[in-house]
């Protein structure tokens, strides 16, 4: 009770310690004039009384501390002290504070952002409820793109009841294609792009919307009236924010379709499903309308029930599986999804792939930071260096070695916090910007923040480079001898020969760390100009894409025909228009473009030729002539023609690679398969046969980094394209020609809505886009070290070079040339730096290991990267001590001389 | 004269309780006239240390102070001992007296061990 008390009235004593200390002065004086007074009233005179009155007293100023120990929080009081004092320190000394403070702003504040990012995509759960709970269930990975990563409604059916591992199982149409949506809102309609999902989608997820309600099974009938759910950034742009949007209808491709609800802004579907696409609008997925036979649509989400383990689903999942069936109604059809049903953790395929990327950044900021602490120690060093005669002083006077370090430390953490504030302004920028890059395909980037992870990150990060880089400076300052710090007053004696000799340690092992960073980042660059080089089997350069909308709907049309014949002839119309547009040189339609979505339809085959069990098929695009040359396509063969029509022979293009493989498979002439019949019936009915009539390049459709799978092309004459896709090559810069293409779409079709033209090239950016971003990341972080690196050579070299003034006097006035030590100064920078580079690239080679999986055709030991990088190295510090090697032979011998 | 002796850890914050509970309220100077008044000028005490001690006893709630006005017209902190001071006063009291009890004991039996 009383400690309690104690602990009470020594916090209030702290906080008004102002009020309490001239309390106690008054107190004080009274005791001294009631001593004087009885003193006097003895006889004493009233300067003798004085005089008595403060020898018994004994000591004002001792009784005040005293007292003010007993009362109050000593220890913070010598913080609030040290604090001051620092502050004042500091600020007599702006240009070493400002450097110091910069240096730790750039170093902690990348730190933040790296975390937040790492912490994003890495450590935090995903931003669902109970997130550990939930699986993607797909095949393991393989060459045939989305088709082979889904499942039909009915094999989703089969395995939602047949399973019982899971709380429920969920899906999303995997082939929506970018703006999808065209809402007619006043004169010209606007695009949008819209994800079919299954019902129980977002109860699965467990996410609220923010308005309104959420999908029910009512919603997925045949017959239902059209429902959707905005997002909340398309609710803010094209409808105001509108607070009173539930329940309004609006005309959204052709149909009067009512807003249910908002989503909540926390929920990204593309930041989680689809890294780098914009998703406006959800929409049910009805799964007993026509989708029923439409092949492999559904990508399937699980949520687990509790207690029940991956593996456990795994093996349950295996069990499953041969009774899935592609479609019910072909009873051969089922088990063709055996081994293909793999549960793993949402969050793994989300982000799994980027882990390594991840960490190789993470190292690469902590390398930052290291180098940056390297750095301050330096200059703290240099600085008590100087600041020795005050500390020996000090200790002269009774401060113990304790309360000196306790007083270095306390500047280092000044330092650092203001480092740490300043870093965290710039990281908070940072973040921002890149949450706002949604070009970048990196899932989850749009939830990027600083949280209370980020902060207590920060924290930490600040009060461990406080103890890094005080505490070295710290112990050396405290452990040298009073008594010869008092008298070293300059150069040459051993304590400072001890000083250089750490700080040339600092340095080495700087320019070591600089050394990893520039190999690290020289080899992703490399990698990225690999890539860059890859020939992707089209040319994106001056080419653009825009989606065309067309309405080929003929009712009662049963065969189709009538649909194809109209369909053909809208393309045809789009194209010769569009095509005679000056500064265009090639058009074609595609229902896919690369590196973007795609599917495959079964694996057509040599006549007689038995197809390989779990062959994934190639991909499938359905195109106009002249698709090939508006990509820039080569095609050996003949393109298709409009005489290739529904009831002519069926014909097809397709790729080197899946040529290739089909001639191994049987006899061509040759072995090419130019000119041959594949089927992909398997009662080899001719009227299914396909010729084929072009072989064309490989065209890398999923990535720019991988190997290019198998693909087919189909005429839009013959087969039905799931959208339009009009590619334009022009002579000029495609954007210059995207109003005249839109006027042209627009008069054909007034329904056109205002979709973008969109540079291919882009397509190749955005998937490039990861490579990029961990690439530029760790080049800036790279320079930020040489940077740093170059700093660090500089404060010692000249640092050095000032404490031997006097020394090179002499040697200058024994007849040594000012070209002799200005060598000798470099020869000292570059000693160091080779040693620094040689430690470094051995580290490299040792840790190469981490990065070989990031790197394109690239050796983590690649020669050329770690010889221009070591060069860099050299360069920078010959650079960075040059300046001071040219002051070092402008001492003038006089000067020097009469200085010491 | 024989040196002063150094007051033990404590024991001045017992003298001040003792001396407050014996003569009622007093100021700084008269608890500290008093304790050299009662010891004799025996023990080396600075008057100063005295209010680390008022301090730490108020803290605990021990003793009380107020501001008044002394007998030859100064203002002056006048402080008192409070219900739980008395309290702990008589604790501590007997602790002392039984520890004194123990050192003597002890003492006694050194000087009896001696050879006659």
């Amino acid at each position: 009770m009383s400690r309690l008390l104690r602990a009470l009235g020594r916090l209030r004593a702290f906080l008004f310690r102002g009020r309490h200390d001239s309390e106690l002065d008054a107190e004080l004086a009274t005791h001294i004039d009631l001593a004087v007074d009885e003193y006097v009233e003895h006889g004493m005179s009233l300067a003798e009384a004085r005089r008595q009155a403060m020898i018994r007293f004994g000591g004002i100023q001792q009784a005040r501390e005293q007292q003010r120990e007993a009362r109050g929080l000593m220890n913070l009081d010598i913080l609030l002290q040290d604090i001051k004092y620092t502050l004042r320190t500091l600020g007599r000394d702006p240009g070493f504070t400002t450097v110091a403070v910069l240096i730790l702003a750039l170093a902690i504040g990348a730190n933040i952002a790296v975390f937040s990012v790492v912490n994003t995509l890495m450590l935090r759960p995903l931003p669902f409820r109970n997130a550990q709970q939930l699986v993607w269930i797909a095949p393991p990975p393989t060459k045939c793109g989305m088709s082979c990563a889904t499942y039909s409604t009915d094999a989703y059916d089969e395995f939602r009841v047949g399973s019982r591992s899971y709380q429920d199982v969920t899906g999303y149409f995997a082939f929506s294609s970018v703006d999808n949506l065209s809402l007619k809102l006043g004169s010209a309609p606007v695009t949008a792009t819209s994800i079919d999902v299954i019902a129980n989608f977002f109860q699965l997820l467990g996410v609220q919307p923010a308005m309104g309600r959420l999908f029910t099974a009512d919603d997925a009938r045949n017959g239902a009236p059209p429902v959707i759910l905005l997002s909340d950034p398309w609710w803010r742009r094209q409808f105001n924010a509108d607070p009173n949007i539930i329940g309004k209808a609006y005309d959204i491709n052709g149909q009067q379709t009512t807003v249910i609800g908002v989503l909540p802004a926390s929920f990204d579907f593309g930041a989680v499903f689809a890294p780098g696409t914009k998703v406006d609008a959800i929409t049910p997925l009805n799964l007993y309308g026509p989708p029923r036979n439409w092949g492999n649509i559904i990508t399937l989400i699980g949520r687990l029930k509790p207690g029940i383990s991956l593996a456990q689903a795994v093996d349950e999942a295996a069990r499953v599986a041969p009774s899935m069936c592609w479609n019910n109604k072909y009873p051969d059809s089922c088990g063709s999804y055996k081994g293909q049903v793999v549960p793993v953790s949402l969050k793994n395929y989300i982000s799994g792939k980027l882990r390594q990327s991840l960490i190789v950044l993470w190292s690469a900021v902590g390398a930052i930071l290291l180098i940056a602490c390297v750095n301050l120690s330096n200059l703290l060093l240099a600085r008590a260096a100087a600041r020795s005669k005050e500390f020996a002083m000090r200790g002269a006077l009774g401060a113990s070695r304790a309360r000196i370090v306790r007083q270095l430390l306390t500047e280092s953490l000044v330092l650092s916090g203001a480092g740490a504030v300043f870093g965290l302004l710039l990281a908070l920028t940072l973040v921002q910007w890149l949450a706002h890059q949604g070009a970048i395909a990196l899932p989850l980037l749009s939830t990027l923040r600083i949280d209370g992870a980020s902060l207590g990150w920060t924290v930490l990060i600040a009060v461990l480079s406080a103890l890094f880089f005080g505490l070295v400076p710290g112990l050396r300052m405290a452990s040298g001898n009073l008594h010869e710090t008092l008298k070293d007053t300059s150069a040459g004696s051993g304590q400072s020969r001890k000083h250089e000799r750490t700080r040339s340690i600092l340095v080495v092992s700087e320019v070591a760390l600089a050394c990893m960073l520039l190999v690290g980042a020289g080899l992703l660059l490399r990698s990225f100009l690999h890539v860059l080089d890859v020939d992707l089997g089209f040319q994106p350069e001056r080419a653009a894409a825009i989606k065309v909308d067309y309405d080929d709907n003929v009712p009662n049309d049963k065969t189709g025909d009538l649909t194809t014949q109209k369909r053909t002839t809208i393309f045809q119309q789009v194209l010769s228009s569009v095509g005679a547009l000056p500064g265009v040189e090639a058009v074609g339609i595609t229902d896919y473009l690369p590196l973007g979505q795609n599917r495959s339809w079964g694996t057509p085959f040599p006549r007689g030729v038995k197809v390989p069990d779990n062959l994934a098929g190639p991909l499938v695009y359905v195109v106009t002539s002249g698709y090939q040359r508006a990509m820039g396509t080569r095609v050996r063969g003949r393109d298709f023609t409009w005489a290739d029509g529904p009831h002519n022979e069926n014909v097809v293009m397709i790729n080197e690679s899946y040529a290739r493989f089909l001639a191994a498979q049987t006899h061509w002439p040759n072995n090419d398969a130019l000119g041959q019949i594949i089927t992909s019936d398997p009662k080899g009915d001719p009227k299914n046969d396909l010729h084929i009539i072009g072989i064309v390049d490989d065209v890398h459709e999923e990535n720019t980094d991988g190997e290019a799978g198998w693909q087919i092309y189909y005429p839009v004459t013959q087969a039905g394209p799931t959208g339009a896709e009009l590619v334009v090559r022009t002579s000029l810069p495609p954007a210059t020609l995207a109003t005249s293409v839109m006027r042209t779409l627009r008069d054909l079709n007034p329904k056109q809505p205002l979709a973008e033209f969109r540079p291919i090239q882009s397509l190749v950016d955005h998937a490039n886009s990861p490579r990029r971003f961990f690439m530029l990341l760790v080049a800036v972080f790279a320079g930020l070290g040489l940077l740093l690196a170059a700093l660090g050579i500089y404060g010692v070299i000249s640092y050095s070079v000032t404490r031997q003034t006097s020394e090179i006097g002499i040697r200058m006035a024994l007849g040594a040339s000012a070209g002799l030590v200005q060598r000798q100064v470099l020869v000292g920078t570059l000693r160091l730096a080779f040693i620094g580079v040689i430690i470094g690239a051995v580290a490299s080679l040792a840790t190469a290991r981490l990065i070989a999986s990031l790197l394109f055709a690239t050796s983590p030991w690649d020669g050329a990267t770690y010889i221009a990088m070591a060069i860099t190295l050299i360069m920078i510090a010959a650079l960075a001590g040059y300046v001071p090697a040219r002051r070092a032979s402008r001492i003038s011998p006089l000067v020097a001389l009469r200085a010491s | 004269m024989s040196p002063k002796l150094d007051l033990l850890q404590g024991t001045l914050d017992l003298m001040v309780l003792q001396t407050l509970a014996a003569m009622g309220s007093l100021h700084g100077y008269g608890i500290a006239r008093r304790i050299e008044q009662v010891s004799g000028d025996e023990v080396l005490l600075n008057q100063g240390t005295i209010y680390a001690s008022l301090v730490r006893l108020e803290q605990a709630g021990l003793i009380s102070s107020a501001w008044g006005v002394s007998s030859n017209n100064r203002k002056a902190k006048f402080y008192s001992i409070t219900r739980s001071g008395r309290r702990r006063l008589a604790t501590e009291a007997h602790d002392w007296e039984r520890l004194t009890g123990v050192m003597d004991r002890v003492l006694a039996m050194n000087k009896g061990e001696e050879p006659a």
